[in-house]
C-alpha cells in the first residue's frame, strides 16, 4: 500500500454563480461583464443615503429553477437577511443574503466521472445574494494591498444577483470535485440562468480540504483553498493539497486550520491567513423587504419549464442507446447539439445511426461551416428520412453521404431527392450483372491480374462497377457477381 | 408679514387657483418671513430660495394653463432626512453636514408634482434620534411658541417651520413618535400614515421597519390634502402596500355619530398632574358631546413598547448606518488604513445619541445575545399588535395623550432614558404599524412659563383605516378650534 492509499481525501465546494439577469438584484442597473468602471450604477447599487432595494424577480425564478433542477425543495415561505460587515467594496456595509430561510433546500449535485461512473454529492445549501464590487489596490508594486498608497473601487459588479451553493464534505478527489463543478455547471447552463464563466467571475469556487486515515469517519482538520481560476486549477490546487497535509502528516505534523491560496503559476498554495477571524455578521431579516411566498403553483410553472438535465442525458446517451462516455459528453457540452441529436433519435428510433450522422458528417460539417447543426437546413425529420433510407437498404453509405452534403445545403427531404432523382439502390441481379460484364469487358488488364491471383484489385473494379451505376448498385451484390464471373 | 402666510394651505392653494395671488408672489413673501424669523426659530438647515423660486414660476405656469395641481403653490418644508435633487441632505449629522442629494425622494416629488413649493430643509434630530431636536449636530430650532422651549422632535423643524408660518405644509417622518410629538409642542396636527402607505424610497433610513413620512400642518384638513398627495403605493419601496389608495380630504366629517372612541385604561392620564388629566378629561367629554361612543379598552402589553422599541429602533439603526463609513460620500476623515479610516470618520461624524443607538443595537444582534434581546423584541413587538387588533374589536378609534407633557425647556432632559419616555404613548402605534395622529386638544401652564403651551390629543385607527381617522380628528378640529387660542410671538401680527 502506498502513502496516498493509506489516506481519504475529504473535500467540499463552495461556489458562486452571478446569474444571468437583465438588471442586477435589487435596482435596475444593467447587469453586464465589461463595462467601463461605474458605469452600471445608481443610488440603490451605491447605497446612497435614502436607497431602497427591490427584488429581481427573475433572479428568483432562477435559483427556484436551479433548486427544482438539483432536486432541492422550495419551501413556501423565504426571506432575505442582512449579514453585517465592513467592507469597501460592499456598499451598504451589509450583504442581502440568506441565512435561516433560503429559497431552496437540500438538493444533490450528481455527476460522471470520465469512466463513465455516476457519482453524488448532497448540497449544505444553495442561497440568493447580492455581489459586491471589485477594489483595485494602486501605488504598490505588484498590486497587492500591502504598500499600496490608494484603492480605487468599481461598484458595478456590487448588487448582481449571486448564488452561493455549499455541499456537503462527500467528495473524495480531485477528479470528482472536478465532476461535480463540470455537472453543476452543465445544469445552470442547460437551465440558461448564468453563462458560469470562471475567466469572467460569474463562477467561482473554494474548496475546504481535509484528510483522514481511510476507514477513519471522524473528519480532519480542513484548510480552504482560494484562487482556482479554472477547472484544471482545482484539479490542480486540490492535488497538491492533499499531497501536501499527507506530508505533513507522515511527517508527524499537524495540519492547521487556515485559508491559502492557489498559486496557478508556482503550481503551489500559499496560507493567507490562519484560522478565520470570529466574524459575527450579526444576521437578521432585512426590514427593507418583504418576506417572500412562494405557492406550489408557481413551482409548478417553473418546474415544467426545466429541459432535460446533462446527467439525465449521459445516464440515457451511456445506459439506454450505447453511446460511449466520450461520445456522450460531446453532445451534452454542445447543448442544441444534443437537443437536435434527442429529436434525430425520436423520428428515427435509431439511436446508433442517429449518432453516426450527428458527430459525423453533421458535426464536421457545422465545424467546417461556423454553422451549428440546429441552424443548418438540416432537420431532424430529414435526418430521420436519411436513417430510414438506409436502414431499408433503398440507398448505400455512398449516397447517403452525399444527401448529407445536400441536406446541408438546404436542398430539403432526402427522400424527395432519391425519389426525384432516382437514386435509389440498384439490387436487380439482371442489371448489375450488366454492368459488371461491361467493366471486367473494358479492363482486360487488371482482370488477367487478378486471373493471376492478385485478388486486390478487386476493389479498384467493384469501384469502376459502381461508377458505371452511378453508385447505386448494391455493394454487396456486386461483390458477391463479380467473384462469381471471374472465377 | 403678509397676511396670506397665516392661512391654511388649503386656503392659499384655493386663492391661488382664483388667481388671488400668484405662486411667486407667495413664495417672495414667505421667503422675506423666513429670513426675518429665522435667526430666532431656526428651522431650516438650507433655505432653498432659488428651488423654490423656480418651481413657484413653473407653478404659476401651470395653473395658468388651466391646471388646478392639489397643492398649488403651497410653501413647504422638507425634513433634512428627505432626499431633494440637488439639495443639501443632512440628516442633521456631521457625517452629512455637505451632501448633496442626487435623486430626490418619492413622498418629495410627488408633493413638489402636486404643486407645493419647496423653501427648505429642516432641522432635525440627528438621524432621526431624539425628541427635543436637541441632538441635530447642526443647528438648535426654537419652540415659536416659547423659544426657551423645544419644539420637540425628531421633526423639530418642520414643526417650527409650520406653526412659524415659514410654511403652510411640513414634512415629517416619525418612528416612535417623532412627527406626533412635535406637532402636540407646535400646536400643530401631525399625522403618521399607516406603515407602508407613504413611500420611503429617498427618506434616510432609521430604522427602517418603523419609520413613517407623514404631514405637519395647522389644520386637519390640509393634513389630509398633503397625505392624499404623498401616498400610495410605490414600485421603488418593497415595504410600500399595494392596496387601493382611499383619498381623506373629500371625506373628512363634522361629527362623530356612531363613532366608537376606545379609552385606554393602561394610558390613564391621572398620573400626569390635575392640569393635563382635565385637558384630556376634557378632550374625551368633547369626543362624546360630538355624538361618539366612549367605551373602555386595555392595552395590556403597551407598558412594554418603550423597551421594545429601544431593541428593534436600535438593531436596525446599527444596520442602517453602517454605510457612513467615509468610503463614497459624506465626511472621511483618513487614517493609516481602511480600519483607521471608519473609525476615524464615524467617530467624529456621529453625535452621542446616534453612537449610543448604534451600540445597543450592535449588541442585540450580536450572536449569543440575538435571542434574547431581537428575538423577544419581535415577539413583543407581535403582542402589542395583537393587543391593537383585540381593542379594535370593540371600537373605531383610540383616543389618547400624544405627550405626557408640553414642551419643555433646553437640556431639561439630560438623561437619555427621560428624553425616551416622552415617546411613552407614541410609541406602541409605531410597533404595531398603526395610522395615528395629534391633534391640538388644550393648553397648560408649565412651571415657569410666561404663557400657556399646547398639548396634542392621539387618535389612532386600525390598519389602513386613514380616512375615519382623519375625518374624526377633523370633526373634534372643528367643534373645539383649541389651536386658536394663540399664535406664536414672532411680531406677527394676527
Amino acid at each position: 500500500m502506498s502513502v496516498m492509499e493509506k489516506y481519504e481525501a475529504v473535500i467540499g465546494i463552495e461556489c458562486h454563480v452571478e446569474l444571468k439577469t437583465e438588471s442586477k438584484m435589487f435596482c435596475g442597473c444593467r447587469n453586464v461583464f465589461g463595462a467601463e468602471p461605474n458605469t452600471n450604477v445608481c443610488p440603490v447599487c451605491l447605497a446612497l443615503p435614502g436607497a431602497l432595494p427591490v427584488p429581481n424577480a427573475a433572479a428568483i425564478e432562477h435559483m427556484i429553477r436551479a433548486g427544482l433542477a438539483v432536486g432541492a425543495t422550495i419551501p413556501t415561505f423565504s426571506k432575505f437577511d442582512r449579514k453585517n460587515y465592513f467592507y469597501p467594496d460592499m456598499p451598504k456595509d451589509y450583504q442581502i443574503s440568506q441565512f435561516d430561510m433560503p429559497i431552496t433546500q437540500g438538493g444533490v449535485i450528481r455527476y460522471w466521472l470520465e469512466d463513465g461512473r455516476i457519482g453524488e454529492c448532497r448540497l449544505t445549501r444553495i442561497h440568493l445574494e447580492e455581489d459586491t464590487g471589485k477594489s483595485t489596490h494602486a501605488g504598490s508594486t505588484d498590486g497587492r494591498i500591502a504598500g499600496s498608497t490608494f484603492s480605487l473601487v468599481d461598484y458595478n459588479r456590487a448588487g448582481v444577483p449571486l448564488m452561493e451553493c455549499v455541499s456537503e464534505p462527500e467528495i473524495h478527489s480531485a477528479q470528482e470535485a472536478v465532476a461535480f463543478l463540470e455537472s453543476f455547471r452543465r445544469t445552470l447552463l442547460a437551465l440558461g440562468v448564468s453563462d458560469v464563466k470562471m475567466e469572467e467571475g460569474s463562477l467561482r469556487c473554494d474548496a475546504n480540504v481535509s484528510i483522514r486515515p481511510l476507514g477513519a469517519t471522524e473528519l480532519g482538520t480542513k484548510a480552504e483553498i482560494k484562487n482556482m481560476n479554472s477547472f484544471r486549477s482545482v484539479q490542480r490546487a486540490i492535488e497538491s493539497e492533499i499531497a501536501r497535509q499527507i506530508e505533513i502528516v507522515e511527517s508527524g505534523g499537524r495540519v492547521v486550520q487556515e485559508t491559502r491560496g492557489w498559486d496557478e503559476a508556482r503550481g503551489v498554495s500559499v496560507s493567507m491567513r490562519s484560522k478565520e477571524q470570529a466574524h459575527d455578521y450579526r444576521y437578521f431579516p432585512d426590514p427593507d423587504l418583504v418576506p417572500l411566498e412562494i405557492g406550489a403553483e408557481r413551482v409548478n410553472a417553473l418546474r415544467a419549464t426545466i429541459p432535460p438535465l446533462p446527467i439525465e442525458r449521459f445516464e440515457r446517451y451511456t445506459g439506454t442507446y450505447g453511446l460511449n462516455v466520450k461520445q456522450a459528453t460531446q453532445l451534452i457540452d454542445n447543448g442544441s447539439l444534443a437537443e437536435f441529436f434527442d429529436a434525430c433519435v425520436r423520428v428515427s428510433k435509431n439511436p446508433q445511426s442517429a449518432t453516426n450522422f450527428v458527430l459525423g458528417d453533421l458535426s464536421r460539417l457545422a465545424n467546417e461551416s461556423g454553422i451549428a447543426v440546429s441552424d443548418s437546413g438540416v432537420s431532424p425529420e430529414h435526418v430521420g428520412e436519411l436513417i430510414a433510407l438506409v436502414e431499408s437498404k433503398t440507398i448505400n453509405s455512398k449516397i447517403a453521404k452525399d444527401l448529407v452534403e445536400r441536406m446541408w445545403k438546404g436542398d430539403g427531404s432526402p427522400k424527395a431527392i432519391v425519389e426525384r432523382e432516382g437514386l435509389a439502390q440498384t439490387s436487380d441481379p439482371s442489371a448489375i450483372e450488366g454492368f459488371v460484364l461491361a467493366v471486367i469487358e473494358a479492363n482486360p488488364g487488371p482482370v488477367a491480374e487478378y486471373k493471376a491471383g492478385k485478388t486486390n484489385v478487386a476493389g479498384f473494379l467493384v469501384g469502376q462497377i459502381m461508377k458505371a451505376s452511378k453508385g447505386k448498385a448494391d455493394p454487396a451484390l456486386v461483390q458477391s457477381l463479380l467473384k462469381a464471373k471471374l472465377e | 408679514m403678509h397676511p396670506f402666510l397665516m392661512k391654511s394651505a388649503r386656503e392659499m392653494r384655493d386663492a391661488i387657483w382664483q388667481r388671488e395671488i400668484s405662486a411667486v408672489e407667495l413664495t417672495e413673501a414667505t421667503l422675506t418671513h423666513v429670513a426675518a424669523v429665522e435667526p430666532e426659530i431656526g428651522s431650516y438647515i438650507s433655505v432653498l430660495d432659488e428651488h423654490a423660486r423656480t418651481a413657484a414660476a413653473k407653478l404659476d405656469a401651470r395653473v395658468a394653463a388651466g391646471e388646478k395641481p392639489l397643492l398649488a403653490g403651497i410653501p413647504t418644508s422638507v425634513k433634512d432626512n428627505m432626499c431633494l435633487t440637488g439639495t443639501r441632505t443632512t440628516c442633521g449629522s456631521k457625517i452629512l453636514e455637505h451632501w448633496v442629494a442626487p435623486y430626490t425622494a418619492t413622498a418629495v416629488e410627488r408633493c413638489i408634482d402636486a404643486g407645493a413649493i419647496p423653501i427648505g430643509k429642516s432641522n432635525m434630530d440627528e438621524f432621526a434620534m431624539g425628541s427635543s431636536c436637541e441632538n441635530s449636530a447642526l443647528m438648535v430650532t426654537r419652540n415659536p411658541y416659547d423659544v426657551s422651549r423645544v419644539p420637540g422632535g425628531s421633526s423639530g423643524g418642520s414643526a417650527a417651520a409650520v406653526a412659524a408660518y415659514e410654511a403652510a405644509l411640513g414634512f415629517g417622518s416619525d418612528t416612535g413618535g417623532s412627527i406626533r410629538e412635535p406637532a402636540a409642542f407646535c400646536n400643530l396636527v401631525g399625522f403618521k400614515p399607516t406603515y407602508g402607505r407613504v413611500s420611503r424610497y429617498g427618506l434616510i433610513a432609521f430604522a427602517s421597519s418603523l419609520d413613517q413620512i407623514g404631514p405637519l400642518t395647522r389644520t386637519v384638513e390640509d393634513a389630509a390634502l398633503m397625505y392624499d398627495a404623498i401616498g400610495g403605493h410605490d414600485a421603488r419601496d418593497a415595504t410600500s402596500v399595494n392596496v387601493p389608495f382611499e383619498t381623506t380630504a373629500d371625506h373628512l366629517r363634522t361629527d362623530l355619530r356612531g363613532v366608537r372612541i376606545g379609552i385606554v385604561k393602561e394610558f390613564a392620564t391621572d398620573g400626569l398632574g390635575a392640569e393635563i388629566n382635565g385637558v384630556y378629561a376634557k378632550a374625551y367629554q368633547d369626543l362624546a358631546a360630538l355624538g361618539a361612543e366612549l367605551v373602555d379598552v386595555t392595552l395590556p402589553t403597551a407598558e412594554y413598547g418603550l423597551a421594545t422599541y429601544y431593541l428593534i429602533a436600535p438593531a436596525e439603526c446599527s444596520s442602517n448606518l453602517a454605510r457612513f463609513d467615509g468610503v463614497r460620500y459624506g465626511l472621511r476623515v483618513d487614517g493609516g488604513n481602511i480600519g483607521e479610516m471608519y473609525e476615524r470618520t464615524r467617530a467624529q461624524g456621529f453625535g452621542p445619541e446616534v453612537k449610543r443607538r448604534i451600540l445597543i443595537g450592535t449588541y442585540a444582534l450580536s450572536s449569543g445575545y440575538y435571542d434574547a434581546y431581537y428575538v423577544r423584541a419581535q415577539k413583543a413587538r407581535t403582542l402589542i399588535s395583537q393587543d391593537f387588533a383585540r381593542a379594535f374589536a370593540s371600537c373605531d378609534l383610540i383616543a389618547c395623550p400624544a405627550a405626557s407633557s408640553p414642551a419643555f425647556g433646553f437640556a431639561a432632559k439630560s438623561d437619555p432614558y427621560s428624553m425616551y419616555l416622552m415617546d411613552y404613548y407614541t410609541i406602541p402605534m409605531s410597533l404595531a404599524g398603526l395610522p395615528a395622529l395629534s391633534v391640538p386638544c388644550g393648553w397648560v401652564q408649565p412651571d415657569g412659563a410666561s404663557q400657556p403651551m399646547p398639548m396634542g390629543l392621539q387618535l389612532c385607527a386600525p390598519l389602513f383605516a386613514e380616512r375615519p381617522l382623519l375625518g374624526a380628528a377633523h370633526a373634534y378640529e372643528q367643534a373645539t378650534h383649541h389651536a386658536r387660542l394663540r399664535t406664536p410671538g414672532l411680531g406677527v401680527s394676527a
